[in-house]
Order: structure tokens, then sequence, then C-alpha cells
């Protein structure tokens, strides 16, 4: 394991965060007064990477595979059930709650639905500035409302709308109010949870042009959360994928869409669909059988060997380990 | 191909506190026999509205159908009463709705649900309802039919609710069958199967396919013909070959540059279509793409262009749509 670390971290300077064999498991308990953990259900089992400074990691995978609860552990919105998350050389999961404020100061996460996750009741300039209150960042009102102004100017938008609430924005304004709170506090780290998938097609190309802006000036690095492997592609310097709770595959991004060595990462990318229909009715998908499993009860050994169309008999016995096939070009398939 | 569906000048508006909103305002397309046609748009451009004006499922108030016609086979359906709808919607025209979530019904079996129709619209008996039923959920390549039709939709993923939806969808022999967003609420891997089964199973039955959808990629794959909407109209139409390869309108021309694409190299910045869409009930004068439109003229901003010939079948609603840059061009 260790070594394996070593490998995937190649100079520990660069490393920002740094995941080993993390697990999230959360036990499923039956009965209201006399609980009973009846089993557990394993969002993630043993996932290891690192993010390296000023990158942005894609992190994809289908629903209930587990990136969202990875990208939650790392913000230490749960405390994981086992494994390390170094952030800045830092063991997060053994940080106290008073310390682990002062570090969220650097880490921020963009969520997904821009209608759940601004409060209704604040307006856009509450809500930019209740983190600038929280961490004490301004002194007086008037510094407080130049800062607002500030980042939702950022952001590209008009900060005259300061006063307005949540409702009177569209979805992707809203996205970018999200945004302009996660800057408030001058994060470097940003969990970015499938924060362009509510949004229309042509709001999503602004909302991403956003991202890479800031990240270019403000030296930003990205967890970026996504189902949409065309999307990834754009935004992303490396690509790991999911299954299960496992990282199934993880390389550099070209290496990753060029040369996708893991049967899921092959099938996943063949369905992804293309806007031509010439290239459409000349390309290969492979179908899989049937749907991603209860991660309640995973098939036993690699967990993609019920739907994986190479499976073979050993691939039932255990659990493939992720390694290095090419530099930088991890897989977890015995096959491979 | 002999025209099943015309829908002409249809205006369906929505009565608010805010004002009218005017969420189709007169669309005109039509459904030939066995085809598969797509009507690709962004949230609140009418797509959705307009199909559910054709099954005549507008929630009335704030919604109603205000002109226009819906020819079904040559009757107008806005012409029929609620009883002679009813015996439409389901045998002639079917739907698939986007949340396959929320359009079962939560306390019902799969098989009550399934059998409903049967019995409704062919005066099945309980028995033989029961079997077609089970003959259905194998069609849509579900294992353990029987088991099926005694569970609850919560025992039941995702996909395989869909899949039950596309069987009840079909029970009837519909000619037509509407799918709004049928694969928006599945993952990847998913989406491909219930696109693939519905092409295959319309295709079976000779049933002409409408798919919804906000996904330029997703239809590039199945559809014949795709018509493209903006605030509450059709502003281009053709084939998928006409629109995918030779965009004429500014707003699709947007959309295709606005998606990262997986078989290109990609780019360093996506190239988004700027502002937002236009408020439904407080619409600008003129072209309702102008605002957002980098190819406008002086003209736009008091005309509304109509929706006129390109080339063949190949129509657009723009005044410049001979002078866009093609698209590949636009792409090298």
């Amino acid at each position: 394991m260790q070594d394996q670390q070593a490998a995937l971290a190649p100079n520990a300077n660069d490393i920002l965060v740094d995941v080993r064999g993390l697990k999230m498991h959360f036990p499923v308990t039956t009965g209201v007064i006399f609980q009973k953990t009846i089993g557990q259900v394993k969002a993630v089992d043993g996932v290891s990477f690192a993010i390296r400074r000023g990158e942005t990691l894609g992190l994809v995978g289908e629903s209930g595979c587990g990136k969202t609860t990875t990208g939650r552990c790392l913000l230490r919105f749960e405390r994981p059930t086992e494994g390390q998350i170094l952030f800045d050389g830092e063991d997060v999961t053994k940080m106290g709650d008073r310390e682990m404020r002062v570090l969220r100061r650097r880490m921020q996460i963009i969520f997904q639905d821009p209608y759940s996750s601004l409060n209704p009741r604040m307006t856009a300039g509450q809500i930019v500035g209740e983190p600038l209150t929280i961490h004490k960042l301004t002194q007086t009102k008037a510094e407080k409302k130049d800062r607002v102004a500030e980042l939702l100017s950022i952001v590209g938008l008009n900060p005259l709308m300061a006063d307005r609430y949540p409702h009177e924005f569209s979805g992707g304004q809203r996205q970018r109010i999200g945004i302009a709170r996660a800057l408030a506090v001058e994060p470097s780290f940003i969990v970015c949870d499938e924060a362009v998938s509510a949004l229309d097609v042509s709001i999503q190309a602004q909302v991403l042009n956003l991202l890479e802006e800031l990240q270019d000036q403000l030296n930003l690095t990205y967890l970026f959360i996504a189902h949409d492997l065309s999307v990834v592609r754009h935004v992303a310097d490396r690509v790991a994928v999911m299954y299960l709770g496992h990282l199934v595959e993880l390389a550099p991004r070209d290496e990753l869409y060029t040369n996708p060595l893991h049967p899921y990462t092959q099938a996943l990318l063949s369905a992804v669909p293309i806007p031509d229909p010439k290239i459409e009715a000349t390309r290969m998908r492979i179908l899989l059988r049937g749907e991603v499993p209860s991660s309640l009860n995973p098939p036993p050994g690699c967990v993609f060997n019920p739907r994986c169309p190479i499976a073979e008999e050993e691939c039932s016995a255990a659990v493939p380990e992720l390694r290095e096939v090419s530099p930088e070009h991890w897989v977890a398939c015995r096959l491979v | 191909m002999a025209v099943l569906l015309e829908i002409k000048d249809l205006q369906t508006y929505f009565y608010t506190p805010t004002g009218v909103v005017k969420a189709v305002d007169g669309v005109s397309y039509d459904v030939q026999e066995g085809e598969t046609l797509a009507i690709v748009g962004e949230s609140g451009c009418g797509k959705s509205v307009s199909a559910l004006s054709v099954m005549r499922l507008i929630p009335n108030p704030p919604g109603r159908i205000v002109g226009g016609e819906i020819l079904y086979k040559g009757q107008d359906l806005m012409k029929l009463d609620e009883g002679e709808m009813q015996r439409t919607r389901g045998k002639e025209i079917a739907m698939v709705f986007q949340e396959p979530m929320t359009s079962l019904n939560p306390v019902l079996s799969i098989g009550r649900q399934m059998t409903e129709s049967l019995e409704f619209h062919f005066g099945m008996s309980k028995t033989d309802a029961a079997d077609k039923a089970v003959e259905l959920i194998r069609s849509v390549e579900i294992s353990d039919a029987e088991r099926r039709l005694h569970q609850f939709p919560h025992h039941l993923s995702g996909g395989m609710r869909q899949r039950i939806m596309i069987a009840m969808a079909l029970s009837c022999n519909p000619s037509v069958l509407i799918a709004d967003e049928p694969t928006t609420a599945l993952d990847v891997t998913v989406q491909a199967q219930i696109l693939e089964l519905m092409k295959r199973l319309t295709q079976e039955l000779g049933a002409a396919l409408v798919i919804i959808t906000h996904n330029l990629g997703v239809v590039a794959r199945y559809a014949d013909r795709v018509n493209v909407m903006y605030a509450g109209k059709v502003i281009e139409r053709g084939t998928s070959a006409e629109i995918y390869g030779n965009p004429k309108h500014p707003y699709t021309l947007g959309l295709m540059a606005s998606v990262p694409r997986l078989d290109l190299p990609p780019k360093d910045k996506l190239d988004p279509i700027e502002g937002q869409p236009p408020d439904l009930a407080d619409l600008p004068p003129g072209c309702s793409f102008l605002p957002r439109c980098r190819y406008a003229i002086d003209r736009c901003a008091v005309e509304s262009p109509p929706l006129t010939v390109v080339q063949g079948a190949h129509m657009s609603a723009c005044w410049v749509a001979d002078q866009l840059p093609s698209e590949t061009a636009r792409t090298s």
C-alpha cells in the first residue's frame, strides 16, 4: 500500500490532497427504539488517490458509485470508517471540530442543485457574505459589502443583484452565487460536486468557462465530480473512474480517453452519445447487461464482474488491486 | 410516408399572476408514420408543453390551449370530448415521462398499473390482462416477469421503472409514442439500453417515436428528423444529417458549440451562448433569440423571422440563415 502511494504521488510537495485507503461504510439499522445494525452500505470501499496543487482531478461514475461520498469525506462532512485523508500533510480524519473549522477556510464545495443549496430566505449578498462573518474575514460592514460586491462581479453577476433572493435568479445565476460563496474564504481547494449537471447546455458552458478562469486566476485545485464524461474531459487534467465504491481506473486525461483499459471505462465511454449522426452510425457500442448492483450487497471479487463483458471465473474470487500498467495509468482489473 | 400527427400553429398559454406565459407560441410540426422525430431545446422552450398539449394534459387553470389544431389521422383532437380523448390517449398516442420515480403510482402494484389500460381499452378480463402484462414485461427485458406483477414501484431501480413505463405505453399498440426526456434521470450506461429498447420496440410495432430532449447528443443516433425549439417556437427543422451537419440557425450553431465533444480534440475554452433564455411572459418584439445572437441584423429587432425553407425540407427561422458560417468551417 505504501509503495503504491509513493508511486501515485511522485513528488510529495506537489500533493495537496492525499487520500489513502478511504472507506466509508454506513450502517443499516432496523427497529425504532432498540436499533440493530443489519448490514452496511459500503459507499466507498478502499479508495486511494492524490490531487496535485493546481490540477483538476475528474471523478466520474454512475449514481451510487460513491463519488459524492468521497468528496464529502474530503471535507469531513462524513467521518470516514477507515483510511487517511491528508490535506497539505495534515490528517483531516483525526482533526477535532475546531481545527476542522479553521481548515475549511481552505477547502470549499460547490453543490449540484442550485435550487436547494441556497437558503431561500437569505439574499444573494447575505449568502455570499456569511462565510466572511463566520471566518471573521472582514471587520466593518462597509468592508464586507465591498467584498461581497467584488465576489459577485468575479463570478459575472451584477453587484447590484446582492439584495435579491435566490428565486429571482435563473439556475445558472444561482450556481454563480454558489461559486461566489465558495470563493469568499479564498480557498485553495474546491470540490465541485456535479456543479454543472443541473444546468442547460448553453449555460453549462458559461459556468465551465468561469470555473476554468477562476482556477487560472486564483490558482485553485479542483476535485471535479461528475457523471458526464464529455464535460470531465473538457475540464480535468487527470481522471479517476469509480464503480460501486472502488476506483477502477485512474489516468491522465488524454490517456484515459484514448486508451481506456478497464472494461467499465470502455463501456462508459462507448455509451456517451456524440452529436453527429454520421459518427454514431458507424460507432460500436458496448451495451452493459443489467444495472449497478446495490452497495449494500456488492458482488464478491471484482465488483464489476457480473456486468463485465470479459469476466472470467477467477474475477469473482478476489478484489483486483489498482496497479500501474503504464506511467501514471492505473487500472484495477486482473485481465488488463 | 403518410403524415400521422400534424400540429398546426399551436398556442398554449399559461395565465399566471405575473402575466401570460406563452409557453408554446405558434408551433407547427408533423409526425410521419413509423419515423423517429426529435424535439430538442433547453428548459422552458416549450417542448414538453407542446407534447402535453397533444395529449390534452395541460393543467387548466392556469394553462390553456388558445389556438391551433392538432390533427391525428385527419381528426382534430381539440374537438374531441373528454370520453373520446380518453379512448385516444394511451391507445393511439401514448407517452413516457421523464421521471420514472414520480410517474408511477407508488401505492398500486406494477401488475395493477399495467392491466388498467388493457382492461379499459380492450375490455380484457383480469387474467388475460395479467398474461399480457407478463408478456410485456418480458418484451422490455426485465427478468422474473410474474414476480414483478406483485411488486411496487419502490422495489424497482430507475432503469427498470422506465422499462415498465415503456411497456405500459406500448401495451395498447399505439401509433405514436411520445417520450418526454425518457433517459434524462438515468445513468449513461442505462440510458443507452433504454434508447436502444425504445427504438427496437417502436420499429417492431411500426409506431412513430417522438423523443423530446435537451441533449443533442442523445438523439443523433436515433432521430430521422429533428425540430429545434427556442422560447416557444420551432426555430429549425430538418433531417438529422442537415441539423447536425449543416445547422442554419444561430441558436442551433450555439448549442453545438457549447457541448464538449468526445470525438473532437479537447478545446481550451468552450464557446457558450452568452446571456440567459428570455422570460416567456415578457418576450421582446422581433426574434426571441436576438439578445443572445451574434449574427443579428437590424431587421431582427422589429420583425420575428418565420420558419422558411433553406433547402428542400430543411427550414430555419432566421433572417440571415443563408449567411451563417457552415459547421465544418466553425469547428476546424
